[in-house]
C-alpha cells in the first residue's frame, strides 16, 4: 500500500497482510512522580530487571525534560511513547509502531478515572499506600497489555466485590483478635 | 499517615511505608529496609507458624521493597503458600507477588502451576480470574505448556462467566504470543470467531484482540471474522460508537489484517461506516472535554489507517487527506503530530499523493515554527515522503535551511534524507553538487562517509558535471574554515578533474595545489592520505607542479611521518614521480573509471539507522516480514541479517575511492554496469534504480554484486540466439530447488536482467508476482515472456497468464523496459491435479540489437499447495499405518549438503508448507510433518518423517501419501533441500 515501497522495492508487499505481526498492544506502563520516583510499573513483555531499570531511568528522564505544552507522543527506540501528566504523576505507556496513540491516551485516562472513582479523588499518596490496589485495578482493566474490560462500572464492580470478599473474610478474624485468641 | 486505606488496611504495611517516606536520606532508607528485611526473615524462619494475615502482610512488604528498586531473594515460598489460601485477599496478594517477581525456579513453578490448576478448576469465577491474570502476567513457557490446552476450553465453554471469558481470551493471547507453537488451533477456533457476536461488550473487546493476533498468523482460518467485524462495526457505530471507542478501534484494526472484503454487500457496509466516521469528524463536538475528541479521533485515525491499508478507494483516500489537512492547523499539538504522521503514509499512495502535496506550505511552516522537536521531526519525515520531481528543489532547500538550526538528535538523519532526495530527484547535476556541498558546509559533522562517497561516485560517472564540480569545490575551499569532509571531496575532485578549471589563472594548477595544501595540516590522517594521492595525480595532470610537490613529499614531515600509511604514500609517490616515464605515470594515474552501480550507500545507511521516515520504516518492515516468510534455511542463515549482509556485500567504498595503494583499476568495470548510475537521473521512470538493490533479499544481492566483476561473464546470455523459445538454462533446476521451501526472492540474475519473485498460495490457488528489472542503462525492446506447461502439467495446472489472454485483471508485461526500470507481471495459478514438472518461463527481448532468449523453470512445485494439518501422536501413527502400501511410500537416504542445524531444518520444513508436529516421534531428534495437498480434483494427504544422523551427516527421509506420484515427487524435491 505504500508508494515508496512499491516503487522502489523489488517485491511489493502482498495485499492483505499486515505489517505488525508481533507484540502486545502495550509493552509496558510506568507511573512516576515529578521527582522521578517510580510509583507503579507494569511490564507486558518479558524483560530482565536490569533492562527494566535502564528503560525506566531513560524514559523518566526523557519525559520529565519535556515542556508542558508539548505533544503527548514521542518516538523512543522503535516504540512510541504515550504519556500524560495528572497532577504530580506521569502516566507513561509504550506501544508499537502500528498502534493508536489517541486510544492509548484514553486508556490512561480511563485508568485514572478508575483510580479516582475507587479512592475518591485519587492522589499520589493513595497509590503509594495502596499500591497493591492500583495493581488489582489495572489487572481488571488491562490484561497482557490489551483492554479487557472498558466499562468503568464493570471494573469497579469486580474490585468492590473483591473488597467485600475480603471484609467478610477479615471480620471474624478481628473479633478473634479482640478476645485475644491469636 | 493518610486515612486512605481501603478494604483490609494492613496497618503494619502502612506504617512501614510511612517510615520509608519519612527517611531523610537514602542511607536512612536502606537502613530501615534492612531492618525490615531482617524482621521478615526472622518471622518466616521462626518456629511459630504464621497465620495467613501476617504472611500476606510480610509478602506485601517485600513486594513494596522490591518495587522501590531493591533486590528480594526470599519470600517466594510464602507467596506460593498464599496461593492456596481460601481467603481471597491472601490469594490475591500471593498472585500479585508471583506476577511481579517471577522466578524461574523450577520447583516453585511446579507449585505455582499446581495452585493455578486448582483455581482454574474451582468453578469460582473470582479465583479463576485471578489464576488467569497470573498466567497472562507471567506468560512463561512453562505456564504455556501447562495451560495452553485448558484455556481454550474455558474460553468457549457454554457455562463460563463473561468476566472469566474476557480474562481467558487475553490470557490465551499472551500465551500465543510467547509460545505460538503450544497453542494449537482446533475446534475452538471457529467458536472464538463467533465471540464477535457476543452480547457482552467486554467479551467482544477482549476476544477481538485475540482474534486479531490469530488472524495475522492464520488468515484463512479466521476469514469469517471480516463480515462479522463489519456488521459489528456498523451496528455499534449506530448505537454506541463514541461510547465504545476501544471496541471500534480494535474492530478497525482487525480489518487491517485482511484485504478489502470481496462480498459486495459487506464492502458496501464497510465503506458506508468509513464514510460515516469521516462525516462525524466534521460535526461539531458533542462535548468540550478532550476525552471526547480523543475518542472520536482515535477512531478516525484507525479508520484512516484502514483506508490506507486498502489503498483502493481514491475517494476515501482523498477525504482522509483533507481531514488530516485540517488537523495540520489544529490547536492541539497531539492532533498536529498525528496528522503529520498519518499523512506520511498517505503520501505513499498514488491516489492521495497529489492531495498530500497541496499541504506543502503548511508542513514547511510546521518544520519552521513547531516548538516541539518531535512534531518537527514528523514534519521533516512528511516532507521527505511527499517529495517528488515537482517539489524536490523546494523541499530540499527547506530541509537544508532547517538543518542550520535543527536539533542535534535528528541532524544526521536529515542529512541522509537531503542527500537521498537530492540524488533521487536531481535533474541537473550542478544542483545536485551544490546541494551536497551545502550539506557539508552546513552540517559537515553529520555528513557520514556514505554521503561524500556518493557525490564522488556520481561526479566520476557524469562527465558533464565534472567541470562544474571542480569549480564549485575550488570555490568552497576558499572559505577560511571549511569542514574536513569538504577537504576530502575537494582533494578527490581536484585530483581527478582539476585540469578542467586550470585554464583560468585564478585557479591555475599551482593555486589549486596551494589551496589544498593549506588545509593539509589541519586534517586527520585519512584525509592527509587522500590529499597525498591527490598530489601525485596533480604531478600527472600538471607537470609544472612536479617540483613543488616533490619538495613537499620529500620534506621530513611527510617522508618521515610517524604514521606508517602517510610515510609509505609519501615514499612511494615520490619514487613513482621521479622514476616513472610520463607515459607510465599517465597509465598508472589514469582517470578513474566509472563506478559500477551498487546499492546506494546512503540509503543503506538510512535504513540502518533506526530512523522513522516513511520510506525507511516501510523498507525495514518489508525486510522483517520477508525474513518471517522466507524460511530460507541454510544458505541464507539468519534472515534478519538482511542489512548486515547487503552491507557486507557492498565492496568497501573506501577501497574503491581511496585505494590508490592498490593502483587504480586499469581495466574498467563492466561497461553496462558502470553507466547504470547515470540513469538514476535521466528518466522519471527509472528514478528508483539506485535504490532497487537495497530491497533485494540478502543472499541474492550479494551474489549479484560478486558477479559484477569485469571478467565475470558466465551468466551472460549467448551472443547468437534463435527466435524459438530456448531450452531451460542448465541452472534452472537448481534455481527451482531454491524456491521449494520459500516463496519469495530473486529467481534469476545475469548482467542484464534480474527477476524477482513473490508468490502466495491459498488452497489450490496461487498468485505469483514476477519482477523484471533492467540492470543496464539501455532499453530492452520487444520484451516478451511466455509461460508454458510442459507435457503432463498442461492438463493439470491452468495458467491464466496476464499477457496471454482471457479473464485477466492485471496489465500485460510492458514490451519495453527502460534502463534501470522494473516491470511486474502477475501470474495466477490453479492446481487441478498433482503434477511433477514445473512450468517454463521463456523470456525474449532485444538488448542493443541482440536478441536475448532464455528459459527458466517457474518455481511452482506441488508442495506449494499444502495445507498444514495438526494432529496428535496417536492420530499420526494411525494414519501412517493406513498408508502402508509399498507404492505409497517413498524413501531416500542422502548426505547432508548443509549444516544440520535443527532450527534451519525446522524452518525449511515449515517453508515446505506442512505442519511440523512436536512430540510425535519417540525420538526427539526426528522431524515429523503432516499436510494435505489441495488440488481441484482431489486432496492428497501426506505424512513425512525426516531422521537426521548427525554423526554420519546423513538423513533418511520417508514420505507417505495417498498418491504414489506425490510421495515420489516430494521425496525428490526435499532431498535437495538439506
Amino acid at each position: 500500500p505504500f508508494r515508496h515501497s512499491t516503487n522502489s522495492s523489488m517485491i511489493p508487499p502482498l495485499t492483505g497482510t499486515n505489517l505488525n505481526q508481533s507484540g502486545s498492544e502495550m509493552q509496558f506502563m510506568l507511573l512516576f512522580s515529578r521527582q522521578g520516583k517510580l510509583r507503579l510499573q507494569k511490564w507486558y513483555v518479558p524483560l530482565c530487571d536490569k533492562e527494566k531499570k535502564k528503560i525506566t531511568r531513560e524514559l523518566v528522564q526523557t519525559v520529565l525534560a519535556r515542556k508542558p505544552k508539548m505533544c503527548s507522543f514521542l518516538e523512543w527506540r522503535d516504540l512510541k511513547i504515550v504519556y500524560k501528566r495528572y497532577a504530580s504523576l506521569y502516566f507513561c505507556c509504550a506501544i508499537e509502531d502500528q498502534d493508536n496513540e489517541l486510544i492509548t491516551l484514553e486508556i490512561i485516562h480511563r485508568y485514572v478515572e478508575l483510580l479516582d472513582k475507587y479512592f475518591g479523588s485519587v492522589c499520589e499518596l493513595d497509590i503509594i499506600f495502596n499500591f497493591e490496589k492500583a495493581y488489582f485495578i489495572l489487572d481488571e482493566f488491562l490484561l497482557g497489555g490489551e483492554a479487557q474490560e472498558t466499562s468503568k462500572k464493570n471494573v469497579l464492580k469486580a474490585i468492590e466485590q473483591a473488597d467485600l470478599l475480603q471484609e467478610e473474610a477479615e471480620t471474624p478474624r478481628s473479633v478473634l483478635e479482640e478476645i485475644g485468641l491469636t | 499517615m493518610p486515612a486512605v486505606s481501603k478494604g483490609d488496611g494492613m496497618r503494619g504495611l502502612a506504617v512501614f511505608i510511612s517510615d520509608i517516606r519519612n527517611c531523610k536520606s537514602k542511607e536512612a532508607e536502606i537502613k530501615r529496609i534492612n531492618k525490615e528485611l531482617a524482621n521478615i526473615r526472622s518471622k518466616f524462619k521462626g518456629d511459630k507458624a504464621l497465620d495467613g494475615y501476617s504472611k500476606k502482610k510480610y509478602v506485601c512488604k517485600l513486594l513494596f521493597i522490591f518495587l522501590l528498586g531493591h533486590d528480594i531473594d526470599f519470600g517466594h515460598m510464602e507467596a506460593v503458600n498464599l496461593l492456596s489460601s481460601n481467603k481471597y485477599t491472601e490469594k490475591q496478594i500471593g498472585y500479585l507477588f508471583i506476577s511481579v517477581l517471577v522466578n524461574s525456579n523450577s520447583e516453585l513453578i511446579r507449585l505455582i502451576n499446581n495452585a493455578i490448576k486448582n483455581d482454574l478448576s474451582s468453578r469460582n469465577p473470582t479465583f479463576m480470574c485471578l489464576a488467569l491474570h497470573c498466567i497472562a502476567n507471567v506468560g512463561s513457557r512453562e505456564m504455556a505448556e501447562a495451560f495452553a490446552g485448558e484455556i481454550p476450553r474455558i474460553l468457549v465453554a457454554g457455562d463460563t462467566m463473561d468476566s472469566v471469558k474476557q480474562s481467558a481470551a487475553l490470557c490465551l493471547l499472551r500465551l500465543y504470543k510467547t509460545s505460538p507453537d503450544l497453542v494449537l488451533m482446533g475446534e475452538w477456533t471457529s467458536r472464538v470467531v463467533h465471540l464477535l457476536n457476543d452480547q457482552h461488550m467486554g467479551v467482544v473487546t477482549a476476544a477481538i484482540s485475540l482474534i486479531t493476533c490469530l488472524s495475522q498468523k492464520n488468515p484463512d482460518e479466521f476469514k469469517t471474522c471480516v463480515s462479522l467485524a463489519v456488521s459489528r462495526l456498523s451496528r455499534d457505530y449506530t448505537y454506541y460508537f463514541v461510547p465504545a471507542p476501544w471496541l471500534s478501534c480494535k474492530l478497525l484494526r482487525l480489518l487491517q489484517c485482511y484485504p478489502p472484503p470481496e462480498d459486495g454487500a459487506v464492502k458496501g457496509r464497510l465503506v458506508e461506516c468509513l464514510e460515516t466516521i469521516l462525516n462525524k469528524a466534521q460535526e461539531p463536538p458533542k462535548s468540550k472535554k478532550v476525552q471526547h475528541s480523543n475518542a472520536k479521533n482515535a477512531i478516525l485515525f484507525e479508520a484512516i489507517s484502514l483506508i490506507i491499508h486498502y489503498d483502493s478507494e481514491p475517494n476515501l483516500l482523498v477525504r482522509a487527506c483533507n481531514q488530516l489537512g485540517q488537523f495540520l492547523q489544529h490547536r492541539e499539538t497531539n492532533l498536529r503530530y498525528l496528522a503529520l504522521e498519518s499523512m506520511c503514509t498517505l503520501a505513499s499512495s498514488e491516489f492521495s499523493h497529489e492531495a498530500v502535496k497541496t499541504h506543502i506550505e503548511t508542513v514547511i511552516n510546521a518544520l519552521k515554527t513547531e516548538r516541539d522537536v518531535s512534531v518537527r521531526q514528523r514534519a521533516a519525515d512528511l516532507l521527505y515522503a511527499m517529495c517528488d520531481r515537482s517539489n524536490a528543489k523546494q523541499i530540499v532547500a527547506e530541509m537544508l535551511s532547517y538543518l542550520e538550526t535543527a536539533d542535534y538528535s535528528i541532524r544526521e538523519e536529515m542529512v541522509l534524507k537531503v542527500a537521498i532526495l537530492a540524488e533521487k530527484y536531481a535533474v541537473d547535476y550542478s544542483w545536485y553538487v551544490d546541494t551536497i556541498l551545502n550539506l557539508i558546509r552546513i552540517a559537515g559533522d553529520y555528513v557520514s562517509e556514505e554521503v561524500w562517497y556518493r557525490v564522488i561516485q556520481i561526479v566520476i560517472n557524469r562527465d558533464d558535471v565534472q567541470g562544474y564540480a571542480a569549480k564549485t569545490v575550488f570555490e568552497a575551499l576558499q572559505a577560511p574554515a571549511c569542514h574536513e569532509n569538504m577537504v576530502k571531496v575537494g582533494g578527490y575532485i581536484l585530483g581527478e578533474f582539476g585540469n578542467l578549471i586550470a585554464g583560468d589563472p585564478r585557479s591555475s594548477p599551482l593555486v589549486q595545489f596551494n589551496l589544498l595544501h593549506s588545509k593539509f595540516h589541519l586534517c586527520s590522517v585519512p584525509t592527509r592520505a587522500l590529499l597525498l594521492s591527490a598530489y601525485i595525480k596533480f604531478i600527472n595532470l600538471f607537470p609544472e607542479t612536479k617540483s613543488t610537490i616533490q619538495e613537499v613529499l620529500r620534506s621530513d614531515s611527510q617522508i618521515r611521518n610517524s604514521d606508517v600509511e602517510l610515510q609509505q604514500r609519501a615514499v612511494e609517490y615520490l619514487k613513482l614521480s621521479s622514476i616513472a616515464s610520463t607515459d607510465v605515470l599517465a597509465t598508472v594515474l589514469e582517470e578513474m573509471p566509472p563506478f559500477p552501480e551498487r546499492e546506494s550507500s546512503i540509503l543503506a545507511k538510512l535504513k540502518k539507522k533506526k530512523g522513522p521516515g516513511a520510506v525507511s520504516v516501510n523498507e525495514l518492515e518489508e525486510g522483517k516480514r520477508e525474513g518471517g516468510e522466507l524460511n530460507g534455511g541454510g544458505e541464507r542463515g539468519a534472515d534478519n541479517s538482511n542489512m548486515a549482509a547487503s552491507n557486507a556485500s557492498t565492496p568497501s567504498p573506501s577501497a574503491d575511492l581511496l585505494g590508490l595503494r592498490a593502483g587504480p583499476p586499469v581495466n574498467a568495470a563492466a561497461p553496462s554496469a558502470g553507466s547504470l548510475l547515470v540513469d538514476v537521473f535521466s528518466e522519471a521512470g527509472a528514478n528508483d534504480d539506485g535504490f532497487l538493490r537495497d530491497l533485494e533479499p540478502p543472499t541474492e544481492s550479494s551474489d549479484s554484486l560478486l558477479a559484477e566483476g569485469p571478467g565475470d561473464s558466465d551468466s551472460a546470455p549467448p551472443s547468437v540466439v534463435s527466435e524459438d523459445p530456448a531450452a531451460p538454462l542448465p541452472e534452472s533446476n537448481e534455481l527451482l530447488n531454491k524456491f521449494v521451501c520459500k516463496n519469495n526472492g530473486v529467481l534469476f540474475e545475469n548482467q542484464l536482467l534480474q527477476i524477482g519473485i513473490k508468490s502466495e498460495y491459498r488452497q489450490n490457488l496461487g498468485r505469483m508476482y514476477l519482477f523484471y528489472g533492467n540492470k543496464t542503462s539501455v532499453q530492452f525492446l520487444t520484451f516478451t515472456t511466455t509461460v508454458t506447461c510442459p507435457g503432463e502439467l498442461q492438463s493439470h495446472i491452468l495458467f491464466m497468464c496476464t499477457f496471454k489472454k482471457l479473464n485477466v485483471q492485471a496489465k500485460p508485461v510492458e514490451p519495453l523496459i527502460e534502463g534501470g526500470a522494473q516491470v511486474q507481471q502477475v501470474i495466477n495459478i490453479e492446481c487441478l491435479g498433482d503434477f511433477c514438472d514445473a512450468p517454463l518461463l521463456n523470456i525474449k527481448f532485444r538488448y542493443g540489437g541482440a536478441l536475448q532468449n532464455f528459459s527458466l523453470k517457474l518455481p511452482v512445485t506441488i508442495n506449494k499447495f499444502f495445507q498444514p494439518t495438526e494432529m496428535a501422536s496417536n492420530d499420526f501413527f494411525q494414519r501412517w499405518k493406513q498408508l502402508s502400501q509399498p507404492q505409497q511410500e517413498a524413501q531416500k537416504i542422502f548426505k547432508a549438503s548443509h549444516g544440520m542445524d535443527t532450527e534451519v531444518i525446522k524452518a525449511k520444513l515449515l517453508g515446505l508448507g506442512m505442519a511440523l508436529l512436536e512430540n510425535v516421534d519417540p525420538n526427539p531428534e526426528n522431524f515429523v510433518c503432516a499436510g494435505v495437498i489441495q488440488t481441484k480434483a482431489q486432496q492428497v494427504g501426506s505424512l513425512l518423517r525426516l531422521e537426521p544422523n548427525s554423526q554420519a551427516q546423513m538423513y533418511r527421509l520417508t514420505v507417505r501419501s495417498s498418491k504414489d506420484t506425490v510421495s515420489q515427487r516430494l521425496c525428490e524435491l526435499l532431498a535437495e533441500q538439506f
